[in-house]
């Protein structure tokens, strides 16, 4: 009896040396040697896999990042400047700054400004309405308004609003990663400089048709008169195809181009409220006047 | 013996209400919109500018390339320019616009109607008239006829096979030409045999149209090498690799043409057309297009001018019924629905087709129970539900290996689920996707 547990113990003692042995060999052999700093670069990345950055994921980026030597051209949108300033240092390259972006939907085809002629019955997405024809609206540039926008997102940044049924951005989610720029099958969606104060100036419209139909199918739309363009001092608004478009880098934010759009399709972001007109500071004062007035009546 | 397909299908209720209202002319008024692009592949060129004089039957876009095909001027006018034209579905194509001032012919064109019974002409006369004719498929797809004529090298025809299943509900019009230009169709049959040296032809319909085979049958006496085969009534019977399972037994492989199976399909309008081509010297201009619905209180049957606005067709059924929930273009199996009234027909358009209120809507979206019921229905021995949660992942790789790219978006998975899943919306989406995926080179 004692033996015959003696005898297992030590077989399987032996064999197990052998087989720890020949496992050491192999591990040694075969050992995957991977640079310490991708483990480093990846940590500093904020590990939201967006593809943002261009890549399939953080580990991806990282990666890129360790094996390239002239990473200036390389960007995390989510982490931004402080992220890629951080890694530049722990790797020792040379990143350069880049502007803050934030997307922009560059519709404002709510259903008060854009009659819907007829009804979708589909799935409801945008990429399915968009191959099955021109939308429910007489726009056929215009926002569809089925959210594929909305379920691309990872940062929960962009929501559809209940009573324009347009998608909107939360400027403080958004991290410019450029998912919903490639969901949206209309293009609607840009990039855009976030600007200082997270001020910005944008045509809200991207039809481009000629005025008169683009008109007739919404209120708001970008008739091409080139108003806007005269109004500017830098020019920094070009039209192609009865569309404007402004060169965020080039518009100095004067807002002279929102005044002078006759359909209010150019939109002004986070400014101040403008200095009341002295017109309307009048008008004000006939009614206080008046008001006191009818007091003393009352009175 | 009833002949059909063995692998799925489903079978409608036949809705064929316009059967007894016969073809009917109807000739366009004011202005007309002719799409340079009436076809698969490369658009035409167009060849006339604005201020010209056209009449009817004239050449007035050029086939660009050899997949492509001739327009021609559906009526005599002035052409008022190329403008971006809104079809069916909203989308803006180029078309030429044309005033309608009488309805002046071509000399060229034998307006007779005398039937020429003259089967004298060489595979290659008959192929030139095809092609200058413009001819394309009618059966929907508008592949251009005479590149569907021209056999590759390697392969051999056996068989011409004429589709007169009109499997979709509530079509008629193939069934109104079977009854009136019998014996037209049976010889553009005779020269589609000729133009790629066949001797076998089967013309096949189904059982709900007897009266059409009878009467073929009778004529077809006369006529040899053809041969009426009778069809069961399943949707898509009419689809071209069922059709040819169907009549020949055999199974067109996965990724091949038809020609592989030596057999050429041809749809009933579009073998009268060769008729019409060949015989009359007509270029494609016209074409027969059922208006009906259960609220229509006239059903008809029309030969339409293409590039004839709608609300033209539309006012000769005394307009749209109150209770339309939807108007579609096609069956309403495979068809699409028509967001723009105003647009013009086209070579394509077989029927337009008015759905009640009540029948309009699709059913409220629930979740998969995985019955399989629709893996039952397709005909194409494909897995519906899969591609459909694959198509709304976007998960390409995989939609190609399922084989996405043999679905022929014929409707039955659709049809049959209980769920009221959206299937084929997703299933053509992610075709489209993963096709792109397919024919990207490495």
């Amino acid at each position: 009896m004692d033996s015959t547990i003696l005898t297992t113990v030590i077989m399987l003692g032996i064999l197990a040396a052998i087989l720890a042995a020949v496992l050491y060999m192999v591990a040694q052999r075969f050992k995957v040697v991977e640079d310490e700093r991708i483990d480093g670069t990846e940590s500093i990345l904020p590990g939201a896999n967006c593809g943002g950055c261009g890549y399939t994921g953080c580990r991806a980026f990282a990666e890129a990042l360790v094996k390239t030597d002239d990473i200036s051209v390389m960007f995390c949108p989510v982490g931004g400047n402080a992220a890629m300033t951080k890694i530049a240092e722990y790797l020792g390259k040379k990143v350069e700054a880049k502007d803050n972006e934030i997307a922009v939907v560059r519709c404002a085809g709510s259903c008060e400004n854009r009659q819907r002629v007829n009804e979708f019955d589909g799935a409801t997405s945008c990429a399915v309405m968009a191959a099955t024809y021109s939308g429910d609206t007489n726009c056929s540039y215009g926002c569809l308004g089925k959210g594929d926008c909305v379920s691309v997102c990872n940062f929960g940044a962009i929501y559809i609003n209940g009573e324009t049924m347009l998608p909107e951005i939360d400027e403080d989610k958004c991290t410019a990663c450029g998912s919903c720029t490639k969901a949206c099958p209309k293009l609607i969606i840009e990039l855009r400089k976030k600007g200082p104060k997270s001020r910005r100036i944008y045509v809200s419209c991207i039809n481009k048709d000629k005025g008169a139909v683009a008109r007739k199918a919404c209120k708001v739309a970008c008739i091409g008169c080139a108003a806007c363009r005269k109004a500017c001092t830098f020019e920094s608004i070009v039209i192609e195809n009865f569309l404007a478009y402004i060169d965020p880098n080039k518009c100095r934010l004067c807002r002279k181009c929102v005044e002078a759009c006759p359909t209010e399709s150019i939109i002004e972001l986070n400014f101040p409220p403008r200095k009341p007109k002295v017109e309307i500071q009048e008008q004000k004062t006939d009614n206080a006047s008046s008001e006191i007035e009818q007091n003393k009546i009352v009175l | 013996m009833i002949k059909t397909f063995n692998k799925g299908g489903v079978h409608p209720p036949e809705n064929k209400i316009s059967r007894n209202a016969a073809l009917e002319q109807l000739i366009p008024e004011g202005i007309i919109q002719i799409f340079i692009s009436q076809h698969i592949g490369a658009p035409a060129e167009c060849i006339v500018a604005k201020g010209d004089k056209v009449k009817t039957g004239q050449l007035i876009a050029k086939a660009n390339g050899f997949v492509s095909a001739n327009v021609h001027s559906s009526v005599s006018g002035t052409v008022l320019g190329i403008e971006n034209i809104a079809d069916y579905q909203g989308i803006k194509k180029p078309a030429i616009c044309i005033q309608v001032e009488g309805d002046e012919w071509e000399e060229s064109i034998d307006r007779s109607t005398e039937i020429n019974r003259d089967l004298s002409k060489t595979s290659e006369e008959i192929l030139a008239k095809i092609t200058e004719a413009g001819l394309v498929g009618l059966g929907g797809a508008t592949f251009p006829t005479h590149v569907k004529l021209a056999v590759p090298k390697g392969k051999t025809a056996k068989a011409i096979i004429i589709n007169g299943a009109e499997c979709e509900p509530y079509l008629t019009s193939d069934y109104r030409v079977m009854l009136e230009h019998g014996e037209e169709l049976l010889i553009g049959v005779q020269l589609l045999k000729k133009a790629v040296n066949v001797d076998k032809a089967y013309i096949g319909i189904e059982t709900n149209k007897q009266d059409a085979i009878d009467s073929l049958k009778k004529t077809a006496v006369n006529y040899s090498g053809i041969e009426i085969v009778s069809l069961e009534p399943k949707y898509p019977q009419g689809g071209e690799k069922q059709l040819i399972k169907s009549i020949t037994g055999i199974e067109v492989p996965d990724r091949a043409l038809p020609i592989e199976t030596g057999c050429i399909v041809s749809n009933i309008c579009t073998t009268l057309a060769v008729y019409e081509a060949v015989q009359k010297n007509k270029p494609l201009f016209e074409n027969s297009i059922t208006v009906t619905g259960k609220n229509l209180k006239v059903q008809k049957n029309f030969i339409v001018r293409v590039g004839t606005p709608l609300s033209q067709l539309i006012k000769a059924i005394g307009g749209i019924p109150e209770n339309t929930g939807k108007i579609i273009s096609g069956g309403p199996m495979m068809g699409r629905a028509i967001s723009n009234m105003e647009a013009p027909t086209m070579k394509g358009s077989g029927a337009i087709v008015f759905i009640t209120d009540d029948e309009a809507k699709r059913g409220t979206k629930s979740n998969c129970i995985r019955c399989s019921k629709c893996v039952a229905a397709c005909p194409m021995r494909l897995q519906p539900f899969l591609l459909y949660k694959l198509a709304e992942r976007n998960m390409l790789e995989e939609l190609k290996e399922n084989s996405i790219h043999a679905c022929i978006e014929c409707g039955c998975c659709l049809y049959t689920c209980p769920a009221n899943l959206p299937l084929v919306d997703y299933v053509r989406l992610g075709k489209t996707r993963a096709m792109k995926l397919i024919a990207k080179p490495k």
